[in-house]
Formats: C-alpha cells, structure tokens, sequence
C-alpha cells in the first residue's frame, strides 16, 4: 500500500491504495468517477483517456501512486450537464457517438488534442515539419487514431472536432 | 498483477542504490509497455523504481555540434522539438509514426528504446516462447509468422524489435549513455545496444542489471534528404511490417536502415555503397542472409518496394 495524494478535476483527493491500482481504477473504483470507462486495459482502445497536467495519457496503463501531486482532468471535470464543455455540445450537436461508451475517452482526447495542434506538435500526416500544423480532416482522423470507436461514428466524431477546432461552437 | 513495493528517487546514484538493494527491482518511467507486462505476469518485477523525478527530460546542444537527449524527454516533446525537427527530420517522423498521440505523451526515449517485442507468443503465456521462457521452444516459427523476422534471426527467436524511433536513431548514428550500479557510466554505440537473439532470445540487450539509461546523443546533423518511410497493416497506429529509415545527399551517398525485419534496427553500412544503383541493389545487399518463413517472405519485395518509395520521396524533396 502507498498514500498518494493528487488533484482531480480541482479537488484536493488523498487515497491509500494498493500499489497495482492503475489511475483508471483509482479514479472509478476509489472516487467513484465512473465516466472515464475501461474498455481493453492495455493502451489500445483509449476509452480510458484522460488529462493529466495537461497532456492526453490512457489512464489503464499509470499506476495511480506514479501521480503524486498531479492534476488529473476527467470527462466529469470539463463540464456539467448544465454547462457542457464546447466539445462535448459540439458531440451532442454532431451526432458524435451511438453506444457512447467511448465517449468520454474522445472527448478528452480531442480536447487535448487541439491544445497539441495548437502547440504546433506535429503528426504523421503533417507534410511540413517546419511549419505549424493545420487542424485538416487528415490531421483530426491521424491524431484521432489512439480513440476506437466500435460503432464506428468517426464521421461525425470528425465534424464535432472540427467544429470545436473552428471555434464554431 | 503480482504485488510489488514502490518507491520514487530523485537522481541516478539513488535509482542505482534502489537497484542495488532490490535484486528484482525494474526501473519505470513511461509504464506503456512494463505495465502492460506486469498485469500479464509476463514481467514481475518484486519492486518499482520511478525514474520519472529524475532530471533528466531535457534536449541540450552537444560541443560537437549535436543533441544530447535527456532519458525521459517524452516522445510527443522528442518530435516536436524545433531542432529535431530541422537537423534530425528522420527521428520526428519516426517518432510520429509509432504508437498513438496519448502513448506518445506517456513515453520516454530510454523505455522506447527497451520496450519488448510485440510478437503475439511472447504476449500468449499459454504458448512457448523462448524469450519469455528460455527453452520452451518458439510458436512463431511454425506459426503465424507473418509480422515476423526475415534477417538475423536464429532458431530459437524470430521475433522483431518494434520500435520506429530506433531505426531512425540507428541510421543516425546515435550514442547510448548509461550509468551502472557502481557509478560508472559507459557511452554504447545504438549498432551495439540490441541484440540478435541467437540462443539466447530473452536477453534483448546490452544493459547490465542495475544499469540506467541517462540520455541518447546524436551526431551534427547529417544533412540530405530524411524520409521515415514506414508500411503497417492500417493507416494509424500499427507496428510496422516494414520500415525503411532514410539520410540521402545530394549527390546519391546516404544511409539506410530497417524496421520491422530483425531483433534490431536492421543496418548494414557496406550496403549503402549500392545506393546510387537504387533500391533492389540495397535491398539485395540488406536482406543477403534472410531467411524467411512462407508466411514473411514477402517482406523481401516489401523491403525493396519502400526503399524504392523513400528514395523517390527522398528526390523529391531535394528538388
């Protein structure tokens, strides 16, 4: 067992756990924060994503006693059912999703994801590595690649980004 | 999962004098492919050492001319560094064409560098598996062999190294800087970092018990054309089939190296004396000794087929 303390969507969380508690049990076993969802639990489907300290990392492969101190950001932390973050409006607008279990996953994905195109990160579809990225359908569906989505909804996931991207919504 | 103790260190004489103390410790940064492994129990470490507080995320200029890359400089920062970018051109698009956006966030350069191979018997614990059992045979050989090794493999192993930013590392002639246990450090050249499996597949490298990664350097910049020219089964987040790592000057000379044919970056020097001859002579000279299964030995013509495509593309950017 190992104390961690962490902060998640801006509050303070002290846990004892397990060292084997990955982030992602941590956060929906532990803190009862069920809408970051396990789907494989090793790195490929990335229904487990969340933000931490910024960067878009798949919670089911970080140990939870590796975030001392960290600041998570989780699907519940973007936005309230009152006030959705304008990504997940623009998902809704979209038609982003069917089953929605990848949902959350995407969601914080592509909000994290802009934040790298706009840091001028580039992808493997960028054709110039000297000059900053643009936010093209290519680019979306490239960086995109980490989130799997079983209903296959991509086409509508694509327009919700690109929405968001535009600062259309 | 097996348990294990943890504990975190703050500098290489602490994450040596951890190791040190715990015969069964491994040390953790990234956690993309170690954590995968553990809950598998197919790597069950007795403790966790995280490098992860360790200062050593930063790219520095070299005094010849070069980069000196901090251990845990993170993929996503690795390929998105302005110098890399400009002078390196063929470890950025390496790095950008592994793994995914989120995985790239989580890891290092030293753990891409010692992550395990992807072959599905090393991951099936109910199937033998020399490099996870030494000694209890290979599945893949009379297998599904498909995404295997064509060159330098023995009969023990013939899996493949799944790393794109070691091909790019290895064309560029990267130095791996280490320190061991007793304070010691060593510089190992990347052609002699990973092994061949010969008969004895579990080992993949040279690293000793106890020993740290602490940076990876490369040489001034190389010039010419850099292409990362790399062939998976879909567009996006795939392990290559093939990869070629490309330096080509102006006046024809360069350097070539492969991914997705060996137990390491594939690179035979002498091989790129034929490089103005074009890609079947290279392919020829790289792949003399292959000895492919029915199921891989289209990785031969694959091979020549992506070099002819990164030399093409590689003319193209020089005009």
């Amino acid at each position: 067992m190992s104390k961690v303390s962490l902060t998640v969507n801006g509050q303070a969380c002290d846990l004892e756990l397990d060292n084997r508690t990955t982030l992602l049990d941590a956060l929906r076993e532990h803190l009862h924060l069920t809408g970051t969802k396990k789907g494989c639990d090793q790195g490929q489907c990335g229904a487990c994503t969340v933000i931490a300290g910024g960067h878009r990392i798949n919670s089911c492969l970080t140990l939870a006693v590796m975030h001392q101190g960290d600041s998570i950001t989780t699907i519940e932390g973007l936005g309230t059912p009152e006030k959705l973050h304008p990504m997940q409006a623009a998902f809704v607008k979209c038609d982003g999703f069917q089953c929605g279990y990848c949902t959350p996953g995407q969601i914080c994905s592509a909000v994290a994801m802009l934040d790298e195109v706009k840091a001028g990160i580039p992808s493997h579809v960028t054709a110039d590595l000297t000059s900053h990225p643009q936010l093209t359908t290519d680019e979306i569906r490239e960086r995109m690649s980490g989130n799997i989505c079983r209903c296959a909804a991509y086409s509508n996931i694509i327009e919700a980004i690109s929405e968001v991207g535009r600062g259309e919504i | 999962m097996r348990p294990f103790t943890f504990e975190r260190v703050r500098t290489p004489a602490e994450a040596a004098a951890a190791a040190a103390r715990h015969p069964g410790a491994k040390f953790v940064a990234g956690r993309t492919n170690l954590l995968d492994l553990m809950k598998l129990e197919i790597e069950t470490p007795t403790h966790l050492i995280d490098v992860n507080g360790l200062a050593l995320d930063k790219i520095e200029p070299t005094a010849d001319g070069g980069l000196r890359i901090g251990a845990l400089v993170r993929n996503t920062d690795l390929a998105a560094d302005e110098r890399v970018r400009r002078d390196y051109g063929v470890l950025s698009r390496a790095l950008s064409a592994g793994a995914s956006g989120q995985l790239r966030n989580m890891a290092t350069t030293a753990g891409n560098l010692l992550q395990r191979t992807r072959c599905p018997y090393f991951y099936d614990t109910n199937q033998p598996c020399n490099k996870r059992v030494l000694g209890s045979g290979c599945g893949a050989i009379d297998g599904f062999s498909r995404q295997h090794a064509v060159v330098g493999i023995s009969d023990a192993c013939i899996a493949t190294h799944p790393s794109d930013m070691a091909v790019a590392l290895r064309v560029l002639d990267a130095v791996v800087e280490t320190v061991g246990p007793d304070g010691s450090t060593r510089n190992i050249p990347i052609a002699e970092f990973h092994r061949l499996p010969g008969d004895q597949p579990h080992i993949d490298t040279v690293l000793r018990t106890g020993e740290l990664i602490t940076a990876v350097t490369l040489p001034k910049p190389a010039g010419g054309a850099q292409i990362y020219y790399k062939v998976r089964d879909r567009a996006s987040y795939a392990f290559a089939l093939v990869s070629v790592a490309l330096v080509v000057q102006k006046d024809g000379t360069g350097r070539v190296a492969l991914g997705g044919v060996a137990h390491k970056p594939w690179r035979v020097e002498a091989a790129e004396a034929e490089l103005p001859k074009g890609a079947k002579a290279v392919a020829a000279f790289l792949l003399a000794d292959a000895k492919p299964t029915d199921q891989n030995a289209f990785k031969l013509k694959l091979v020549e087929r992506t070099l002819a495509a990164a030399l093409a593309q590689a003319k193209g950017a020089q005009l």
